[in-house]
């Protein structure tokens, strides 16, 4: 398994029934069967019995095969899609923590302004910035930003959709 | 409709489920559900003495009737004691539904007396798994376990009873059917495949038909042996898949894989297709994956799409159930009137029966000490190859599989995926009761046997009358085997000193012991055993220490790159296979 070859980076959305442990059940299967994971974030949907789950994943084609088919096995998937394998849209939330002191002020308004970020909170100090975006150009942003000036950085994980009438739905 | 207790509404699902036998152990977080089988008698409850026993009986009841087998344990030491049993039935797709109690619902996550995340430890070793948090739920939740657990390809299923949903009280109402939006296994094979399988199949110069535990599972035998003697090809089973078709076929060459027969792994490793069937292609089976049918176009059928393309690459892979599909494309053929190559055919019998001539399960028989395989030889002609055989782990296990002659399905009763030491007693318990009037025995290894001896209590209990063959070797056997080959015959705590007198243990729990040393007695003893219908009877066999399983193929090896009984130089297993198992 390659961690690092983007070429085989997979976002698998998977819709759960909204039970207990269903979480776990994933979790499970990727630590159990020793497969990557990125990523994973989970909500409930517009309809409350169903969760549904983003994962990004990594391996080639045998191993994704694989993880698909375990993942379809487990009781509580209802239904899940590769997004990789379509037309898609990834997006990521990210809230940053910057230095934000003399020069840096300008500066940093002006990166944010760039990757299309909002400044959420301004203290005389910091700024809190937040941005969205497929995962790439959220990277791209960090890069950006001088080492030092980064106070904190947190991020939601990716989630996506496909484009076009297709629906992930029940 | 009076409102029931937990308790009550949980023995009314058994009833409606058809429950008539079950295994169990009780304990404080239980003691309700006790108390309502009390006030029954339909179904007959088996106290064990230990409760990975209860599931090993279970599943031993399962494997011989293709029912689902039902355990009840206490919460905490009760269901880690079961964990053992419920990954076994898990590696072999056994169906089970498993009752846990657990603390009441407040008490949970408070480390509460006795108190384990049930649902948390067995998550990885079951099929699927449910906590009860509301007593409205109970018995939909029952009718769901059983129905995960008996369809697709079949598992263990537990439910976590706290005890205040076994003592509340609701009206009960049993579903009839139940419909899971999640859970729709596929039973009816895809036509354009089972047609492109078809044509492969009918061009086949060298076949191979491959079958495993997928056809016991799913009662396919008969379409099984109509479609094999409609081919006229070769076919051979994996451990689990033993009994599918007739071993005293000829068209039968013998088990294959690790300890399988020459022939059976030779035609496998120059067959041009195979035609997989309700098998997991097993690293015991497979050999070394780069080395494995290498010339060989594949076709493979299972219930399971992950079994599908997991460990080797298949062409043709069909999903649906055994029986299904095998009809599917016996119709094909017989309505096309399709033929097989017969010229090729026969030509590929003639090099089968060449590599058959090899006699690979032969064995130097002895006059003085009793050889293992002779022991499992009698028995097979004592029975008349008629008893159920369950078996422990281990050498004995092999020769077992090799030498009794299995013609029917669910007559072979062995734990293949997990290889748990101390699954062929209580089986043998849980088969019998399954079949009270058919013979039932129990090989096992002097070690194997010492992991659940506790249930000839059990058995004294219950009249389940078996007959235990122990063939013993004072060693850890299988173990000995490979240390002798691999490790330089660097004896590691293998040797089992200061076994217990077999005879005597036996007589204390109120049953017949024989012990056996001379070949010539070996089988004057069986019949005799098998005449006192009424008794379980521990056969002690002292049996050729140093005997070894052949054929042998090393681990990492290739299918064709078999050890043969005291005709090779013992070489060192390749590097790479030194990690496997
Ligand atoms: C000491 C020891 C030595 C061993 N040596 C050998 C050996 O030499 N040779 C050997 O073969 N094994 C050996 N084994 C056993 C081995 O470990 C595996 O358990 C075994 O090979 C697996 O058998 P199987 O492929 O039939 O799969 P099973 O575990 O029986 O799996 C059944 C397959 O059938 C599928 N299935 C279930 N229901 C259906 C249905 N309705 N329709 C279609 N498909 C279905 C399942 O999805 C699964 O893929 C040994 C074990 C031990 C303990
Ligand atoms: C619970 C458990 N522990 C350890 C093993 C590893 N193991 C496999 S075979 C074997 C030896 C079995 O000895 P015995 O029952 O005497 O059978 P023999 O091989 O001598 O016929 C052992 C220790 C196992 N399969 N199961
Ligand atoms: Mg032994």
């Amino acid at each position: 398994m390659n961690n690092s070859d983007n070429s085989n980076r997979h976002m698998i959305s998977i819709l759960m029934e909204n039970e207990a442990g269903a979480l776990s059940r994933v979790a499970n299967l990727f630590s159990a069967r020793g497969y990557n994971i990125e990523s994973l974030t989970v909500a409930p949907t517009d309809d409350p019995t169903l969760s549904r789950l983003t994962l990004v994943t990594s391996g080639n084609e045998q191993i994704i095969e694989q993880i698909v088919k375990q993942l379809n096995k487990l009781i509580d998937v209802v239904k899940l899609i590769d997004l990789s394998e379509t037309d898609s849209i990834e997006r990521e939330l990210m809230l940053v923590k910057t230095k934000a002191v003399g020069e840096q002020r300008a500066e940093m308004m002006r990166l944010s302004e760039i990757f299309g970020g909002h400044i959420l909170d301004v203290t005389e100090s910091t700024y809190t910035i937040e941005l969205t975006g497929p995962g790439g150009k959220l990277d791209n942003f960090l890069n950006a930003v001088e080492k030092d000036a980064i106070l904190e950085v947190v991020r939601s994980g990716a989630t996506g959709i496909a484009r076009g009438q297709k629906a992930l739905h029940v | 409709m009076e409102p029931i207790t937990g308790a009550e509404i949980l023995v009314r699902c058994l009833h409606e489920e058809g429950v008539d036998c079950m295994f169990g152990y009780p304990g404080g977080a239980v003691l309700h559900i006790y108390d309502a089988l009390y006030a029954q008698e339909k179904i007959k409850h088996v106290l064990v003495r230990h409760e990975q026993a209860a599931v090993h009986a279970a599943e031993g009841y399962a494997r011989a009737s293709g029912k689902t087998g039902v355990v009840l344990v206490t919460s905490g030491p009760g269901v880690t004691n079961a964990v053992t049993g419920i990954a076994d039935a898990y590696m072999d797709s056994i169906p089970l539904v498993i009752f846990s109690g657990q603390v009441p619902t407040a008490l949970i996550g408070n480390d509460a007396f006795q108190e384990v995340d049930a649902v948390g430890i067995t998550r990885p070793c079951v099929k699927h798994n449910f906590l009860v948090r509301d007593i409205k739920n109970l018995a939909e939740t029952v009718k769901k376990a059983f129905y995960i657990a008996s369809t697709g390809r079949p598992g263990p299923v537990l439910i976590d009873l706290p005890k205040d949903i076994t003592i509340g009280k609701a009206e009960f109402h049993y579903p009839k059917k139940i419909k899971l939006r999640s859970y729709n296994p596929t039973i009816k094979g895809h036509a354009g495949q089972i047609r492109k399988a078809v044509d492969l199949v009918m061009s086949a110069k060298k076949p191979m038909i491959y079958t495993g535990g997928g056809v016991i599972l799913s009662d396919g035998s008969t379409e099984l042996v109509e479609l094999t003697q409609l081919l006229g090809y070769p076919i051979t089973h994996t451990l689990m898949g033993l009994g599918a078709y007739p071993a005293t076929d000829r068209q039968f060459i013998g088990m294959l894989g690790m300890h399988g027969t020459y022939e059976a792994n030779m035609a496998m490793h120059h067959c041009d297709v195979l035609i997989a069937i309700g098998a997991r292609f097993d690293d015991r089976v497979t050999g070394k994956i780069e080395k494995f049918c290498p010339e060989a176009k594949i076709v493979h059928i299972d219930i399971d799409p992950s079994s599908i393309s997991k460990n080797v690459q298949v062409d043709i892979p069909i999903v649906g159930s055994v029986p299904n599909v095998l009809r599917a494309m016996i119709s094909v053929i017989r309505d096309e009137k399709l033929k097989p190559d017969t010229k090729a055919l026969e030509h590929w019998w003639r090099q089968i029966d060449e590599w058959r001539a090899i006699k690979s399960l032969s064995y130097r028989q002895s006059d003085e000490v009793i050889k293992p395989q002779y022991v499992i030889e009698k028995l097979y002609q004592v029975t008349e190859g008629k008893a159920i055989i369950t078996s422990d782990v281990g050498q004995h296990q092999m020769w077992a599989a090799q030498y009794y002659h299995f013609d029917r399905p669910r007559q072979w009763i062995n734990s293949g995926g997990l290889g748990t030491m101390g699954f062929g007693l209580p089986a043998a318990m849980g088969a019998k009761l399954a079949f009270p009037d058919q013979d039932v025995a129990c090989v096992t290894g002097d070690g194997s046997i010492q992991m659940m001896l506790q249930e000839l209590s059990t058995m004294k209990q219950y009249y389940t009358p078996v007959k235990i063959v122990n063939l013993n070797n004072g060693y850890l056997g299988m173990v000995r085997q490979w240390q002798e080959f691999f490790y330089q015959k660097r004896y590691s705590m293998t040797y089992m000193e200061a076994l217990p007198i077999f005879v005597m243990l036996a007589e204390a729990y109120g049953h017949v012991g024989m012990r056996i040393e001379k070949p010539g007695d070996v089988e004057g003893a069986l019949r005799e055993a098998f005449a006192m219908k009424d008794r379980t009877v521990f056969l002690d066999f002292i049996t050729d220490q140093s005997e070894n399983v052949f054929p042998m193929i090393p681990s990492g090896g290739g299918q064709n790159e078999m050890l043969l009984a005291e005709r090779d130089e013992m070489v060192s297993t390749h590097e790479e296979g030194m990690v496997l198992v």
